[in-house]
C-alpha cells in the first residue's frame, strides 16, 4: 500500500513559546516557508541570544541572534571562519565547489578583489543608464489591470538581465543564470526537499561546461569588466579555470549573489508596501524617499536568513562556551528584527532614521560586494514604477520558497493599475 | 572643542565644531556630512566612512588596527592617506584636522 504524501502544514510546527529551549530548532525550512520564524527568533532573542541546539536534520548548532553579536561573530574572522562552509549543512565532501566566500584569507581576499572592479560605484555609474533604459522596458510591457505573478514578469527578469550584464553573458541566454541559480540555492543543505544532489550536480555541470567556453572566448580577447574576463586576466585568478570545481563554485557564488537576493528584494517591496498602505501613501507623496526605502526593504526581506561560520578555536562568547569545530549560525533575519537596535523592527517604515544601519549585506571581510549594484537596481525599479503606476496591488497571499538561507517568493500575484 | 573640516569630493568644505571623545565618523552623521554612509555603526565593519586625513594629520590620529587595514584593503580607491573615520577618536589635539572625502562608499 502506497503510503500517504504528507505535505508539513504550518499547525505542524511546534507552538514558539513553549517548546523546550533545547528543542528549538530554528533551522526548520518550514518555518521560513510559512513566515512563521519571526516569534521564534524573538524568543531566542528575549531567553537566549546565543542558542545552542544539540541536534537537528543540519547536526548540532550555536544561533547568533542579536544584531550586535552578529556584527561581532561576522567581522571576527579569525575565530569564525568561512573555509568550505557559509550555509548551515555541510558541504558534500565529494562535491566540494571552493568559492571565496568559503575562503578565508588570504584566498579570499584575492579571488574578491579580482572581480570587485565589475560592481564598484563608479562602473555601476556607466551601466545607470542601461538598467534604466531596461526597467522602463520591461514596466512598459506589463499587463495593466490582469493578474500576474510579479515574481515571472519583473523580479526573475530585471535581475537576470544585470547578471547577463555584469557576465556579459549571451542575452539571448540569459535564462540559464536563474536556472543555475536556483538548482544551486536548492540543496538539501540548506532544508530543500523533493531534490537530490546528483540532480543537482548534473544542472551544475552544464553551467561549468557553457562557462568554460565563455572563458576561453575571454582569455583570447583585451580585458573587459565583466566578471570572467576579470578573472581571466588576473595574474592571481588566471588558472583558475584548470580547477573545474573552484571555477564553478566562485561561479555559482557571483550567480546566487547577485540573483535570488535582489529578485526577492523586488517582490519583498511590492508585498510591503502593500501590508504598510501608509507607507504607500508616504511613497507616493514623496518619491525622493525611494533610496531610504531601499535600505528599508533590504532590512524588512532580509534576503539571505543567515550565513554560517566554523570556530577556530575554543571562545567564551556573551556567557556560552563555544567550542572549536562549532557551527555557528549569524541569523541576519532575526538581527534585522532586534528591538534593542531597531525601532519599531517588525514596522516597515519607508522614511525610517538610520535604514542603512542592517545587517542583510553582512559584515566584516565577506560583507556583500555587489550591495550598491542591488540598491542601485531597486532604486531605478521604484523610481519608474512611481512615475507609471498608481499602485501595483497584492492580491493574493505570496508562496515562498522553502529554505532557511534563501528568503524568497514564487509567486506574489498582483493587479498593476495606471495612474 | 576641537573643530574639524570635511571636504565633499566635489569640494564643498563642512567646518564643524565637534566634542572630544566622538569618532570622526559620529561628527560627520549628526552633522548630516552627504558621502558618510557608516552602515554599521562605528564597529570599522562595512568600511563606509572611508575618508583621506590631510597629510599633515596623518601622524597625529593613531594607527590602524589589523582590522580596520582589512576592511580599507576592500574599499575603493584606497590611498596611504585613506582611514575609517569611525577609528579616529576626536580630541583636542585633533583641532583642525580635515578630512577629503572619496567619490563614492562601497
Amino acid at each position: 500500500m502506497a503510503e500517504a504524501i504528507q505535505v508539513p502544514t504550518a499547525s505542524d510546527l511546534p507552538d514558539p513559546w513553549t517548546v523546550p529551549l533545547d528543542k528549538m530548532n530554528v533551522a526548520n525550512a518550514e518555518l521560513f516557508k510559512h513566515d512563521k520564524h519571526g516569534e521564534y527568533f524573538r524568543r531566542l532573542r528575549k531567553e537566549d541570544p546565543v542558542h545552542y541546539c544539540p541536534d537537528s536534520e543540519f547536526g548540532a548548532y550555536w544561533s547568533i541572534t542579536k544584531f550586535n553579536d552578529i556584527v561581532a561573530v561576522d567581522s571576527n574572522h579569525k575565530v569564525f571562519s568561512s573555509q568550505d562552509n557559509i550555509v548551515i549543512g555541510d558541504a558534500e565532501p565529494e562535491f566540494l565547489t571552493p568559492m571565496f566566500i568559503a575562503e578565508d584569507p588570504p584566498k579570499h581576499d584575492y579571488q574578491r578583489k579580482a572581480v570587485t572592479p565589475a560592481v564598484t560605484p563608479g562602473q555601476l555609474a556607466d551601466l545607470e543608464g542601461l538598467i534604466r533604459q531596461r526597467v522602463c522596458a520591461l514596466l512598459d510591457d506589463l499587463p495593466v489591470g490582469e493578474r500576474i505573478n510579479w515574481v515571472e514578469h519583473i523580479s526573475k527578469e530585471l535581475t537576470t538581465q544585470m547578471l547577463a550584464t555584469l557576465f556579459d553573458f549571451p542575452f539571448e541566454d540569459r535564462h540559464l543564470l536563474p536556472y543555475w541559480s536556483d538548482a544551486s540555492t536548492t540543496s538539501p543543505a540548506v532544508g530543500a526537499p523533493d531534490v537530490t544532489y546528483e540532480q543537482r550536480h548534473e544542472i551544475l555541470q552544464e553551467c561549468l561546461n557553457y562557462f568554460g567556453r565563455l572563458w576561453q572566448e575571454r582569455a583570447e580577447q583585451p580585458p573587459k569588466f565583466d566578471f570572467i574576463s576579470l578573472l581571466a586576466h588576473n595574474p592571481k585568478t588566471k588558472d583558475m579555470i584548470k580547477d573545474p570545481m573552484e571555477f564553478l563554485g566562485n561561479l555559482i557564488l557571483l550567480i546566487v549573489g547577485g540573483n535570488d537576493t535582489t529578485r526577492n528584494s523586488i517582490s519583498g517591496g511590492v508585498i510591503f508596501l502593500n501590508k504598510f498602505p501608509k507607507e504607500y501613501d508616504k511613497l507616493r507623496a514623496d518619491v525622493s524617499l525611494i533610496p531610504n526605502m531601499v535600505s528599508e526593504i533590504i532590512r524588512f526581506q532580509t534576503p539571505l536568513a543567515h550565513m554560517r561560520r566554523t570556530a577556530l578555536e575554543d571562545i567564551e562568547f556573551q556567557g556560552k562556551q563555544i567550542k572549536k569545530g562549532d557551527r555557528v549560525v549569524m541569523w541576519y533575519v532575526s538581527g534585522n528584527r532586534d528591538e534593542e537596535v531597531i525601532d519599531r523592527p517588525d514596522e516597515f517604515i519607508i522614511d525610517r532614521d538610520k535604514a542603512r544601519h542592517h545587517v542583510s549585506f553582512g559584515f566584516g571581510i565577506h560583507r556583500c560586494m555587489g550591495n550598491r549594484v542591488a540598491e542601485m537596481q531597486l532604486r531605478i525599479l521604484w523610481e519608474e514604477i512611481m512615475k507609471r503606476f498608481h499602485k501595483i496591488e497584492l492580491v493574493g497571499e505570496p508562496e515562498r520558497v522553502t529554505s532557511n538561507f534563501v528568503l524568497g517568493y514564487t509567486d506574489v500575484p498582483v493587479i498593476v493599475h495606471a495612474k | 572643542m576641537p573643530k574639524v573640516t570635511f571636504i565633499e569630493h566635489n569640494g564643498t568644505r563642512h567646518e564643524l565644531d565637534a566634542d572630544s571623545g566622538l569618532s570622526l565618523m559620529e561628527v560627520a552623521v549628526a552633522n548630516s556630512v552627504p558621502g558618510i554612509d557608516a552602515d554599521c555603526g562605528g564597529a570599522c565593519a562595512c568600511a563606509t566612512c572611508h575618508v583621506y586625513v590631510d597629510e599633515s594629520w596623518l601622524g597625529k590620529v593613531g594607527d590602524k588596527t589589523d582590522m580596520e587595514t582589512s576592511m580599507l584593503d576592500f574599499a575603493e580607491g584606497v590611498q596611504d592617506s585613506s582611514r575609517l573615520a569611525c577609528q579616529i577618536t576626536l580630541s583636542a589635539e585633533l583641532d583642525g584636522l580635515i578630512a577629503q572625502l572619496p567619490e563614492s562608499q562601497h
